[in-house]
């Protein structure tokens, strides 16, 4: 099984865990991850204004390079996947946007939206299959109670992004049941952490972490899993009323299936 | 500043602010609404009515968290979280009117804050 596959910038710098359990958890799934050899940043955030064109070019880039290569895009980081998802959307449906950005790209030929993005998470769920990974876990996180932070980015806009359910997500549940752990449900799992607000307003950062951290650990959480590093960061950082750790979902995942370094 | 007009807000944003029926779930879901000098529902009426004055002056504008809780939840999907960015972007594209210098940017740094918060705070802050 090969995608192609965008790490983003956080995933070379701050946020190498993400990335190297990722590839070393795919690896071990026998999935090939093809690192698009000319990715670009995806931006960060996807900007909601529709005549904002040129912030979104670097997205559109790197989806007509995936396009080339013909397999699907596998993305980890959760603002990457939203921005390249709701990129590809408005390539896809938005023909005043996708027709500015084609011509000021200038492809051989136009790009109208045909890359399949899909997040690691999808791909274990959809492509590898969750009964499959817990076949092949060796080393089961056995009583361990997880809560999956989803935040915002992977499940919102709902009708774009797809992923699951938006308000009663299950897939980082079943994943957490797939590698022998027990999930925790609890009620501000798909609530804002405060993402880049921690630049503008420390405080309001601060409040919203707190109240995610806060949340988990009430309900009985030992660990709080995300796929996202500005979230790690803010229930690391900022959420300072508890301690509760908080780990990459592919930390886990290469824990369990023994090539966790 | 110079005349902002709805019509330019309703372009930018795409959103159709006549399916509104002011129940209050956007604001009422919103995290930042503690902090908010206007609340998402009323940036959708007050873009209606046009007046657009008390919004482009409010620091309301850089409390949004772009977390699409208030497009989700909708009932009649207006979108309001695009209606906050189509006013921020108005003002940020003037000139001057940047909200986050990339000069003050180092002394924020610490040793774990992620690429992605900087690059989201310039597309979100500034022009």
């Amino acid at each position: 099984m090969t995608f192609s596959y965008y790490p983003g910038c956080t995933l070379k710098t701050k946020a190498k865990d993400l990335d190297r359990y990722g590839r070393k958890a795919a690896e071990a799934l026998g999935v090939t991850l093809e690192e698009l050899p000319d990715w670009q940043c995806c931006g960060g955030t996807f900007s909601m204004s529709k005549d904002e064109i040129a912030s979104k070019l670097s997205a559109v880039r790197s989806l007509a390079s995936a396009k080339d290569k013909g397999n699907d895009l596998v993305t980890l980081c959760s603002a990457c996947h939203n921005v390249l998802k709701q990129t590809n959307d408005a390539m896809k449906n938005d023909p005043d946007f996708s027709a500015k950005a084609n011509n000021y790209m200038k492809l051989d030929v136009p790009y109208n939206g045909e890359t399949n993005v899909i997040h690691y998470l999808e791909m274990l769920r959809d492509k590898v299959g969750f009964d499959k990974i817990a076949e092949k876990v060796t080393n089961p996180l056995t009583g361990k109670k997880i809560a999956a932070y989803y935040g915002c980015l992977l499940l919102r806009p709902g009708k774009v992004m797809q992923m699951d359910n938006p308000e009663n997500p299950t897939i980082i549940e079943d994943f957490i049941k797939a590698i022998g752990a027990e999930p925790v449900v609890y009620p501000y799992r798909n609530e804002c952490c405060g993402g880049y607000v921690t630049m503008e307003d420390k405080a309001l950062a601060k409040k919203k972490s707190n109240k995610v951290a806060l949340s988990a650990a009430e309900n009985g959480a030992d660990m709080i899993i995300t796929a996202c590093p500005l979230c790690l960061y803010n229930l690391n950082k900022n959420a300072d009323e508890s301690d509760i750790p908080v780990y990459y979902f592919t930390e886990l995942l290469a824990e369990a299936l023994g090539v966790k370094d | 500043m110079s005349k902002v007009t709805k019509e330019q807000v309703l372009r930018s944003s795409g959103v159709n602010v006549l399916k509104c029926m002011r129940c209050g779930k956007c604001s009422a879901t919103c995290p930042s609404y503690d902090e908010m000098e206007y609340h998402p529902h009323q940036f959708v009426y007050m873009v209606e009515k046009g007046d657009l004055e008390p919004l482009l002056n409010s620091d309301s504008i850089y409390k949004c968290l772009s977390c699409y809780a208030c497009v989700e939840r909708c009932p009649r999907g207006v979108e309001p979280a695009k209606v906050v960015e189509g006013i921020r972007n108005a003002v940020l594209r003037q000139s001057g009117m940047n909200h986050i210098k990339a000069e003050n940017i180092p002394e924020m740094l610490d040793e774990d804050l992620p690429q992605q918060a900087i690059v989201s705070a310039f597309r979100k802050y500034k022009r």
